[in-house]
């Protein structure tokens, strides 16, 4: 009875004393901790802190050097099908040569072997994800003759077409100027609660996002921690984090601002 | 002075040329380069692999020298070096900017060596100037079954991979986190566009086939974001440089690789003026269609952040 309750829902992310090492050099240790399915969960930490390699190591891209990792209850690599992932640097060289569309029907298809026209399915599934992340009027377009916000759509949506559980998100909001960040945002807020969707971001810049995430995963001293978002937002804990001096302003709006007082 | 001008002259007699058993084989041996152009060309592009394609044609030259030198035939020295050039330069170049320096200095490499290597043989000026020109109308039965062979080896290859290929081409980091194998493809596109080169080479030769293999691929793609049509349309124009530069050739008398790179570069230079002029007068409506004018490739500002 208890197994069965245990699978019916297994964690998103579960961290048993994980190691990263790349290149011959430790990049994080003593990784210990669950993160439940379903939240939005930033991934905060200095340059260099290990956030790639964390999201790495979560993709199965990079294996944890020692310790255990499970991603929905399944080894890290195994479980790709449930994960979509939009890239810092979305396809940036090469979108002269494809359509927006395109693009998002090989977030579906782009893993089958041989040669192989779309289904009629797999098109009106492309067309839900573009109509998902309001980029329908778009689909025709050359991904080069996109804008920054345009083009983060349509890598939302590449994402989003194979329904994943979780969404992994590296500096979706870098780039971008604030009105296009809002409406990423405001995005983003609605596409996790209309496809009960766990969303993992890594961000330099939490303010924007700090209205809609429930948790953090943040690299302090070459350890990952794990807690939600209000113990996170503390003073003392980002400055410490971030080497710098940080305050913590609560506005009218009740959103929290973090400012150097420099 | 006369006799050049000669050379150039009309050929009254160029259809019973244009129908002769050589001009036979050098039809089919275009043909099959032009179609094998276009199903890598498009790949070529959109993985911006040109340059690497450049250089292993070059690559190709000491193989072919090499060849004459130990009394081999030159093909398969011409594919040794492609092909194995091509292997080096995938697994010593991952990121695009450190590929251009080692793509550059293979290619230097390579072409001191042929020079090396043709020096060091005797009869052989015509070796060279074929293997850097190309002679289409030299093509001999045994390559024509080599090149068939080599055609539907890279028809089946990139039919299988097809689709992975164009993900990790587009978007190798997307590609890669949903588990698609991007290395391996990498290294198995290097190995089918070393054997393209292989046979282009002996078409079109070392110098000039960038105008066969790259040139077409980039018109089509100017012409269509489709890429299978693109595809389509790169072997159109492969085939039409091909068909009339050896129609041009039957009847004025030239070395066929001139003008089958004219015509591959005119049709570029056309389009690229006509995309151009649309493109502009496109402008205003793309503008407003926008969701967000105020986007700007300058980095977010810094909200009142950290």
């Amino acid at each position: 009875m208890s197994l069965s309750d245990v699978s019916a829902a297994p964690a998103a992310l579960a961290f048993t004393d994980v190691r990263a090492v790349r290149g011959g050099r430790l990049i994080w240790s003593q990784a210990n901790f669950t993160v439940p399915a379903g939240g939005i969960v930033a991934v905060i930490g200095p340059n260099g802190s290990g956030k790639t390699t964390l999201l790495h190591m979560v993709l199965g891209l990079v294996p944890a050097a020692s310790g255990h990792l499970e991603v929905f209850g399944r080894p890290p690599g195994q479980a790709n099908d449930s994960i979509g992932y939009v890239p810092q640097h979305y396809a940036e060289s090469s979108g002269e040569a494809i359509r927006a569309a395109d693009v998002v029907l090989l977030g579906l298809t782009g893993r089958r072997w041989a040669f192989g026209r779309s289904t009629a399915a797999q098109r009106r599934q492309v067309a839900q994800a573009l109509a998902a992340v309001e980029a329908s009027e778009i689909a025709g377009r050359r991904l080069s003759t996109l804008s920054g916000g345009q083009r983060q759509r349509i890598a939302l949506a590449e994402a989003l077409v194979a329904q994943p559980k979780l969404l992994i998100l590296d500096e979706p909001l870098a780039s971008l100027d604030l009105h296009s960040q809002r409406d990423i945002v405001a995005l983003l807020a609605r596409l996790h609660a209309e496809l009960a969707v766990t969303i993992l971001v890594v961000a330099h810049d939490l303010n924007p996002l700090l209205p809609i995430l429930d948790s953090a995963i943040y690299l302090l001293d070459g350890h990952p921690h794990y807690a939600p978002i209000h113990d996170v937002v503390d003073e003392e804990l980002l400055t410490h984090l971030y080497g710098t001096p940080i305050q913590v302003a609560h506005t009218p709006h009740g959103e929290l601002y973090m400012q150097s007082t420099l | 002075m006369t006799a050049h001008l000669e050379a150039l002259a009309y050929q009254p007699n160029w259809w019973p040329i244009l129908t002769s058993a050589f001009m036979g084989n050098a039809l089919i041996g275009g043909t099959i380069v032009a179609l094998a152009a276009g199903l890598i060309g498009y790949f070529v592009v959109v993985r911006q692999t040109a340059f690497a394609a450049h250089a292993l044609a070059h690559i190709g030259f000491p193989g072919a020298t090499g060849a004459v030198l130990l009394g081999m035939p030159v093909a398969a020295g011409l594919g040794v070096f492609c092909v194995g050039g091509a292997l080096v330069i995938g697994v010593l170049g991952k990121r695009a900017a450190e590929r251009e320096v080692v793509t550059g200095t293979v290619l230097a490499l390579a072409s001191g060596l042929g020079l090396f290597f043709n020096s060091m043989a005797t009869k052989s000026s015509s070796t060279v100037t074929n293997v850097l020109f190309g002679n289409l109308l030299a093509i001999s039965h045994n390559q024509l079954v080599s090149f068939a062979i080599l055609l539907v080896v890279l028809g089946l290859s990139v039919g299988i991979i097809y689709r992975p290929l164009l993900f990790s081409s587009v978007n190798a980091q997307v590609a890669e986190a949903k588990g698609v194998p991007v290395r391996v493809l990498s290294m198995m596109f290097m190995a089918l566009l070393g054997l393209t080169v292989t046979m282009a080479v002996q078409a079109v030769g070392t110098l000039l086939l960038f105008a066969l293999v790259v040139t077409p691929a980039a018109t089509a793609i100017m012409l269509t974001p489709r890429p299978v049509m693109a595809m389509v349309t790169s072997t159109a124009i492969s085939l039409s440089a091909v068909w009339l530069g050896l129609g041009a050739s039957a009847m004025f008398n030239l070395p066929p690789s001139f003008p089958i790179v004219t015509i591959a570069c005119a049709i570029w230079s056309a389009v690229w003026v006509i995309n151009r002029r649309r493109r502009t007068a496109a402008q205003p409506s793309e503008k407003s269609t926008d969701a967000s004018p105020t986007t700007s490739t300058r980095p977010a500002s810094a909200a009142p952040g950290t």
